[in-house]
């Protein structure tokens, strides 16, 4: 005997996930999901990014490790709130799931701030299968990794809306063909925005932080919206 | 990476598509569809399967796994193609600007169960 099913392995995420999306659209957060591969310098990306941020956009943080609270307390000297998870506690999980981000949520204070980072586990193949939620979902590629990694790992590169080049201070001192790795992203996604950088000394980070704060301000906008023309002000 | 976690949920999924009446029965078969750029690697998945299965109804149940190919059409020049692997580029006209028709599933279609 049949029985016909057609369900969705990962439906139960996705609920999860459009959950999330409208407590954050509720609390006017703008929520930016961050993926590499270990190593890539999300951290201190994340740490300078914080630095040029607050006060001005208060922003939160929840950092995904399978193990350890190093970097949110690193990056709790931003003065930014910050929640680790750590995916052990989940089944040594190798991506953050919708329900473990929610959770995490809860432990934050969503009205009193605009956009929400969450830092996920480092790793090019599992996190791009989970939606969490997020409003933009950003790849961070380092020059010290192989140019080809885009065509190594297509679903990331094509299910982020931006990418970062980071360490790109190193070039002089490394064999990376930079031209062929912009090329690499592009052949999986011709119109992705791509910015270079260099956490260690922040180059690059003005046109990053203005397209970001961007994304941030069109989100309170349409937010506000509705609210204005409903009550009168 | 994920698939232990992935194959729990198929396991759940297909538990939960078993009508009441016939609860306890086995399941023979499991037929899912897995598109190619799913982060999901069949191979990994039966491993996982044949120790998850154990002590539940699917200990019997054999997996079929239906590939599903990335299926693009372009924006530009309308041209439909198949893509094997990368770069997501039209086959006609070489165009970059693709929509994804399909290759992100990860569905249980249907179940096949024993003879009650």
């Amino acid at each position: 005997m049949e029985i016909k099913v057609v369900r969705k392995v990962l439906a139960v995420n996705e609920q999860m996930a459009a959950q999330n999306r409208q407590l954050f659209a509720e609390k006017g957060v703008f929520t930016l999901n961050l993926m590499s591969s270990p190593g890539s310098g999300k951290t201190m990306l994340l740490e300078k990014t914080l630095g040029r941020l607050l006060p001005r956009v208060p922003t939160g943080v929840i950092v995904g490790d399978i193990c350890t609270t190093n970097d949110a307390v690193r990056l709790a000297r931003s003065g930014a709130p910050v929640v680790q998870i750590n995916t052990d506690a989940f089944g040594g999980d190798c991506h953050l799931a919708a329900h473990v981000v929610r959770e995490a949520a809860e432990d934050l204070d969503l009205a009193a701030i605009d956009l929400l980072i969450i830092e996920n586990v480092g790793n090019l193949v599992c996190p791009a299968e989970f939606d969490i939620g997020e409003d933009l979902r950003g790849v961070v590629l380092s020059v010290t990794e192989g140019e080809d990694k885009p065509l190594k790992y297509p679903l990331m590169f094509r299910v982020c809306n931006f990418a970062l080049l980071n360490k790109i201070d190193l070039l002089p001192h490394l064999q990376f063909d930079k031209e062929r790795a912009i090329a690499n992203i592009r052949a999986i996604n011709p119109g992705l925005p791509i910015f270079e950088i260099s956490a260690q000394t922040e180059e690059g980070f003005a046109p990053w932080l203005a397209w970001l704060e961007e994304r941030v301000r069109e989100k309170q906008q349409t937010n506000r919206q509705p609210e204005e023309t409903g009550n009168g002000r | 990476m994920h698939e232990m976690g992935i194959v729990l949920q198929i396991i759940e999924t297909a538990r939960a598509a078993i009508p009441p009446q016939l609860q306890g029965i086995q399941v023979k078969a499991l037929n899912l569809r897995i598109g190619k750029l799913t982060a999901v690697v069949p191979e990994s998945l039966r491993f996982c399967f044949n120790i998850a299965r154990q002590d539940t109804v699917l200990a019997g149940a054999s997996l079929r796994i239906e590939e599903v190919p990335i299926e693009a059409a372009c924006r530009d020049c309308g041209e439909r193609s198949i893509i094997e692997t990368p770069p997501f580029t039209c086959s006609r006209c070489g165009g970059g600007d693709l929509a994804i028709l399909s290759g992100r599933e990860l569905i249980v279609t249907s179940l096949e169960l024993a003879d009650p």
